[in-house]
């Protein structure tokens, strides 16, 4: 028997120890899938293809029921996600089953970013279930788990090879999502193209560096058919939910008017190829897959963005606390940084300002002082022209006065004269005076 | 052609419907989800296959194979390791690898062993933890912290492995039973086993046992057990509880194992052949109590319920349970920085990065509040100052005008003199001219007269 996984890691310090008797332990797979068929299963399915390749047909025949839907135009201006969640069971087991379709994959002219609604939808369930992972109280147990599983890619049945979109895509999502790809509508092709068709794909995929999903081959008890399987990849699948009377049962079938293609014909078609390995062999490692390889690498990612090492610059692991510590003082770190530029600026700009003013100030206290100093001069002129008539006046008068002291004199001269001629007069009548 | 995959032979319980156990928390969670989003019920019309899963689960945990630690505490004597041994069908503890009643040191250690066992394809790799020395000393207090410690550091490690950024896959190496062994004295819950399980209950699954329960008569031990559960219930000491399931079958199952609790095992090493069958059993002078007869004791009871049924569960509990009370409670301190933020308990559904988010943004708020108020208050003084600049500046301009009219007025003034004064000079003048005129005027006239009167 193959040691296991646990067995490969108790290392040293596990003694193996025979038993003597019957202990009981022996029914732990069983109390774990108990639990497990309690709890019910997710299985999330995304169909990527163009319009009308078939998908919600390939659907409703995979699972045998009818889905909801209509079929879509070709006149959608993007591609849009449509996902739509059912409740089925079978037997005991109760399975949710989430159905993802591509709406408008390939209807436009331009196709550029076809892929990028697809790859955001993927990257938006990891990231749901990441942030459920990373909260302090956390419902992971009852969690509805969004993730796709396995993502069935499909190809339009030329003939030839892939698309060029078909590769683009593909190559973006072959590390997010487990790619089964798939030719539709496989009755338009006959089988020797179809051989030719598939190793076309298979070769194009290869040199392209496109990782499909790999049956795996580790089990021993499902190796060999996976193996198998794998030589057939890409299956070649019809679907109809039409039946059509075959014999004596009723077969799910395309009637044409030169025969009949059987579903579930494996000469006719590989679907029946398809239904095994998808839902009854490999479900559960589909889902194995998506959570320890393309989410852990999906987290990785994320998680590295963020910032979060494992080792410090010593090489010592970091525990939890110290990761969440070291990130929060950073975080406060930076909030505070944050803070002081910003006060810095505000003290920088209030210095400007205030040397503006001050500036400002300067000027006007010197146009000022420039005026007062005017003025100065001004009143100075004034001064000495008043000076200049305070003077002028002061000659005149004493001119004036001079003048009238002269004056006063000669009238008193002039006066004795008159006196005397008045008396000569007197005395001189005969006097004549003019 | 392919022939669809061989069918193993489905237990009869899984072919049986079974409603999903749920506890109260997944019960309002889910009905929350059902209010929200109601999923369709869709009838398949024919046979799918996905009914195989659980045989795919299967498989893979087979492949994968198993773990379990299961802790035993009590003091020392009270045949711990034989019971072990018995469980497990093994000589786990030997002369080789001594039992912790042999391992007595001064303080109490928590040691563990690690066994691989193999039965029927399954790999188990068994840890058992135990506590040398629990529960011996004269002065026991505390004695309960290392095995808390332990338990702890079992979480912690566990927490740390799966916060990694470059995830592998984990062993879980985290405590999933507790064996607890009461002595067998008859009256009831000693101190040290309610201090021990107040303390435990919320960390690890209990699983109460009374030791060497061959001691007691089935009355006493009876008495005994009420005596237990009615302390238990006293203290709201939470024991491992076996979950509810709807199918009456294992209801009634569960039933019976309830009314026997505490369950009270004995353990035996040696094989003693009775009535021709050989069977593990202690021999005394008076019979042989036989370890798998029911009617002697619990064991089998213990064995099938610890092993056979609900192994499985004892882990998820300490997954889903145990674990997360201590991850949130870590995480939580990391957070809010060990603040007691009993007000924060209902936002606890945030992770710390997203806790962190939201501080970012109420900071982002903060300040630009802040750069507002402050830009309100600069623009403010700004405006007071120019506003004092243009006072001044206005105040100066009047003062200069006034200045400048005052001169004016001066200039006026002194204009109005000279012209006054210029007046007065041209009048005088004018005036001393004529007299002068006049002057001369009478002089020629005297003269005239001078030289008529002469004649």
């Amino acid at each position: 028997m193959a040691s296991t996984e646990i067995a490969r890691q108790a290392g040293e310090g596990a003694r193996a120890v025979p038993l003597s008797g019957h202990v009981g332990f022996d029914s732990m797979p069983d109390q774990l899938v108990n639990k497990s068929v309690n709890h019910g299963f997710c299985f999330n399915i995304l169909c990527v293809g163009e319009t009308g390749l078939g998908k919600s047909t390939l659907m409703d025949t995979l699972f045998n029921t009818k889905f909801e839907g209509e079929p879509t135009q070709h006149n959608q201006p993007g591609v849009t996600l449509k996902s739509n969640t059912y409740e089925l069971q079978e037997s005991n087991v109760r399975l949710k089953l989430t159905i993802v379709n591509t709406v408008g994959f390939g209807d436009q002219i331009n196709k550029e970013d076809s892929y990028k609604s697809i790859v955001e939808f993927i990257d938006a369930q990891f990231e749901a279930y990441l942030q459920e992972e990373l909260k302090i109280k956390r419902t992971l147990h009852s969690y509805h788990d969004t993730r796709i599983h396995a993502c069935l890619y499909f190809i339009a049945p030329t003939g030839h090879s892939l698309k060029s979109l078909d590769l683009v895509t593909m190559k973006k999502l072959d590390s997010k999502v487990n790619i089964i790809p798939i030719i539709a509508k496989s009755d338009a092709i006959s089988k020797s193209e179809l051989a030719k068709f598939k190793i076309k794909i298979t070769s194009e995929l290869v040199s392209n560096g496109v990782q499909i999903y790999q049956f795996p081959t580790d089990d021993e008890s499902v190796a060999e058919i996976n193996s198998t399987m794998n030589s057939h990849l890409p299956f070649a699948v019809v679907g109809s939910t039409e039946e059509v009377k075959m014999g004596n049962k009723m077969v799910k079938a395309r009637q044409y008017p030169w025969g009949t293609v059987q579903v579930e014909n494996e000469n006719h078609c590989d679907f029946v190829k398809l239904r095994e390995m998808l839902i009854r062999v490999n479900m559960e490692d589909l889902r194995e897959q998506t959570h320890t390889r393309h989410y852990e690498l999906y987290r990785r990612c994320k998680l590295e963005e963020m910032g979060f090492k494992d080792t410090d610059p010593d090489s010592k692991p970091f525990s939890l606390q110290e990761t969440y510590e070291a990130k929060r003082n950073e975080f406060m770190g930076e909030l505070q940084k944050k803070e002081e530029e910003m006060r810095q600026m505000f003290v920088q700009r209030v210095k400007e300002k205030e040397a503006e003013l001050k500036e400002a100030e300067k000027e006007l206290h010197e146009k000022f002082d420039r005026l007062k100093k005017l003025h100065q001069d001004e009143k100075k002129k004034l001064e000495e022209k008043k000076k200049g008539l305070d003077d002028e006046l002061n000659t005149f008068k004493q001119k004036k006065t001079a003048a009238e002291l002269l004056q006063s004199q000669a009238q008193q001269a002039g006066g004795s004269a008159t006196i005397k001629r008045d008396k000569e007069r007197k005395n001189n009548p005969w006097l004549c005076t003019e | 052609m392919l022939s669809f995959l061989k069918w193993p032979d489905l237990p009869s319980q899984w072919l049986k419907p079974i409603k999903p156990t749920e506890s109260e928390e997944d019960n309002q969670s889910r009905a929350q989800a059902l209010r929200a989003l109601t999923y369709q019920q869709k009838n398949l019309e024919g046979y799918v296959g996905f009914a195989n899963l659980p045989n795919q689960v299967y498989r893979k945990s087979v492949k994968r194979g198993f773990e379990f630690t299961l802790m035993v505490v009590g003091e020392s004597g009270l045949g711990k390791s034989t019971l072990i041994n018995s469980l497990f069908l093994t000589d786990l503890y030997s002369s080789e690898y001594p039992g912790p009643s042999h391992r007595i040191k001064k303080t109490v250690q928590v040691e563990q062993s690690k066994v691989v066992v193999k039965e029927g394809g399954v790999h188990l790799l068994l840890t058992i933890v135990d506590t040398p020395g629990f529960g011996d000393a004269v002065d026991n207090s505390n004695c309960w912290q290392p095995v808390i410690d332990h338990i702890d550091s079992k979480f912690e490690d566990y927490l740390n492995a799966e916060s990694r950024v470059n995830r592998r896959l984990m062993p879980d190496n985290r405590v999933h039973s507790c064996l607890y062994f009461i002595a067998p004295s008859g009256h009831g819950l000693k101190p040290l086993d309610i201090e021990f399980m107040k303390r435990l209950h919320e960390k690890v699954n209990i699983i109460p046992l009374i030791a060497k329960a061959d001691t007691m008569t089935p009355e006493e031990c009876q008495q005994f057990k009420k005596q237990i559960m009615k302390e238990i219930q006293e203290h709201k000491i939470k024991i491992y509880e076996f979950p509810e399931t709807d199918d009456e079958e294992e209801m009634r199952l569960v039933k019976k194992i309830k009314d026997r609790l505490p369950l009270a095992v004995v353990g035996s090493n040696t094989i003693i052949e009775v009535n021709g069958k050989r069977v593990r059993g202690r021999q005394y002078p008076w019979g042989v109590a036989e370890v798998e007869n029911g009617e002697h004791c619990d064991f089998t009871i213990l064995r099938n319920m610890l092993i056979r049924t609900h192994m499985q569960d004892l882990k998820d509990v300490t997954n889903n349970v145990h674990y997360e009370n201590y991850r949130s409670k870590k995480l939580a301190a990391v957070t809010y920085n060990g603040v007691d933020n009993n007000k924060n308990k209902g936002q606890l559904t945030k992770s710390p990065l997203a806790q962190m988010e939201e501080e970012r943004r109420d900071h982002v708020t903060k300040m630009k509040k802040m750069e507002q108020e402050m830009e309100q208050v600069f623009e403010m003084k700004v405006k007071e100052k120019l506003q004092k600049l243009k006072d001044s500046e206005v105040e100066l301009q009047r003062r200069h005008e006034q200045m400048k009219k005052n001169l004016e007025a001066q200039h006026k003034e002194l204009e109005e003199k000279r012209r006054q004064h210029e007046e007065e000079k041209s009048g005088w003048e004018a005036q001393q001219r004529i007299l002068e005129q006049q002057k001369l005027e009478a002089f020629r006239t005297l003269e005239k007269n001078k030289k008529k009167k002469i004649f």
